[in-house]
């Protein structure tokens, strides 16, 4: 569903992604874990072209986003097409990025009637429907400054499934949480992995790494330096800064 | 007593061509001053750049002297010359001059919303026009409120630069009156008026304030 190539991205003199290629299949739910740095959230954000590539090719669902000509130069899909791309992947910010002036029903609407063009009416039902799986049906009117930031979190996802992605980005969910609100952010995502939704999760939660997750990537310094089926890796770990980076968690 | 009732007459008439040069302006500036802060933060390098030398030269000359130029010497300058009636040569200045300032006050307020905004619309399939529309100037309108209210009010002691252009305004009708009558009666009557126009303009955005009280950023 997804096929990063040789992805290279820098910030100014600092080379970020040195070369990361990545496969995703349908069904897959792959966590990113890493040092802090490690490039794991720019590579993510470069699926969708929050940030642009430097040299690569990224195509998703059989459409190229982005791929990368002889003489070097990277060509993107027009804006119209590659907004059409991008729309098949949904986001979860590590910040929520709720919009604060709109009610928690408001945010979920937002997108399939200002992009979808449908109806409010014929919007909110499925809206709710998502409140509710999130466990925020009761929330629904309430402004994203009065919820707590396990609930902006569940919203955010909500937001982001009411766009009916294919494929669900999340980064770092649970990093700006207190450590007694991650639970019911994790929660959420577990019941979307066992729905079967394709997810790529950077995360420093290594136990939900390894339990939710089919496949684990260690990234370093810019670079994917394992990739392994989530219980091998955490049970042996063959690079030896991967061990090193698991050993100084536990 | 008899004395109040007696200039009440001009001054009502004064406040009238006060209170038209400020509704008249305000109602062309806002937007006008939208859509140069919208130029001036877009992609559009010249044309950016072009609104900045606008905002500069309007807000580095007075407007005093804008509106003396348009009136006396624009009927004089090739091509665009045009020969405007007082009225609409005092709205034309204050608008070009108050535009420069709410485009300055609205691209504070666009710029003050937080990138995260625009990621989160982006990945969710609205475009640039819908970002703006949707997530951002609704946004921006909570937080100009305090500098706008500020706007606002000076412009309604502004309008008192008509005089220089021969209008009747609410100050120029009570200097009138002073220096027929030998009284200042007048100017206090006349400082009450404007007290109560701004009074008016505060209240109304205390209470805008105070819808948007509902949420927080």
């Amino acid at each position: 569903m997804i096929s990063a190539n040789d992805i290279h991205k820098r910030f100014g003199s600092t080379e970020v992604l040195r070369g990361v290629s990545l496969h995703i299949d349908k069904g897959d739910v792959v966590a990113v874990i890493g040092p802090s740095g490690s490039g794991k959230s720019t590579f993510l954000r470069c699926l969708n072209r929050l940030e642009s590539i430097d040299r690569g090719r990224i195509d998703i669902e059989g459409e190229t986003l982005v791929d990368t000509d002889a003489a070097g130069a990277c060509r993107y899909a027009a804006d119209a097409d590659s907004r059409r791309i991008c729309r098949k992947m949904g986001m979860v910010f590590q910040q929520f990025n709720l919009f604060p002036h709109l009610t928690v029903l408001q945010n979920v609407i937002e997108a399939p009637v200002t992009v979808k063009g449908l109806t409010r009416e014929a919007a909110i039902p499925a809206a709710e429907e998502l409140l509710r799986k999130v466990g925020l049906a009761h929330k629904r009117d309430a402004y994203p400054s009065h919820l707590s930031g396990g609930q902006k979190q569940r919203v955010a996802i909500a937001r982001a499934l009411a766009m009916e992605p294919d494929i669900m980005l999340f980064d770092e969910p649970t990093s700006a949480l207190d450590p007694e609100l991650t639970g019911e952010v994790l929660r959420t995502i577990r019941q979307l992995a066992e729905e079967h939704m394709t997810m790529i999760v950077v995360t420093h939660e290594m136990a939900f790494a390894r339990d939710v997750s089919t496949r684990v990537i260690f990234m370093d310094g810019g670079e994917i330096i394992e990739e392994r089926p989530a219980a091998e890796m955490f049970a042996s770990p063959a690079h030896p800064r991967t061990r090193a980076f698991l050993n100084h968690l536990a | 007593m008899d004395y109040f009732l007696q200039i009440l007459g001009p001054l009502l008439q004064g406040t009238a061509v006060t209170l038209q040069v400020f509704l008249i302006t305000l109602a062309l500036a806002v937007p006008l001053g939208l859509a140069l802060a919208l130029i001036r933060i877009s992609r559009f390098r010249t044309a950016s750049t072009a609104v900045s030398g606008y905002i500069w030269l309007m807000r580095g000359t007075p407007l005093m002297l804008q509106m003396l130029f348009i009136y006396f010497a624009l009927p004089f300058v090739p091509v665009i010359g045009v020969r405007l009636p007082d009225f609409p040569a005092a709205i034309v200045a204050f608008t070009l001059n108050y535009a420069a300032y709410f485009a300055e006050i609205f691209r504070a307020g666009i710029q003050s919303v937080g990138r995260g905004q625009h990621e989160a619309a982006q990945v969710l399939g609205l475009n640039y026009a819908q970002t703006m529309r949707r997530i951002v100037l609704p946004q921006m309108i909570k937080r100009i409120l305090p500098p706008m209210s500020n706007e606002t009010i000076t412009l309604v002691k502004d309008t008192s630069l008509i005089y220089v252009l021969a209008m009747n305004d609410l100050l120029r009708a009570a200097r009138g009156l002073v220096q027929r009558d030998f009284t200042t009666m007048p100017f206090v009557v006349a400082a009450a008026f404007y007290l109560l126009m701004t009074l008016v303009l505060t209240w109304g955005f205390m209470r805008l304030e105070k819808k948007y009280a509902v949420y927080d950023d």
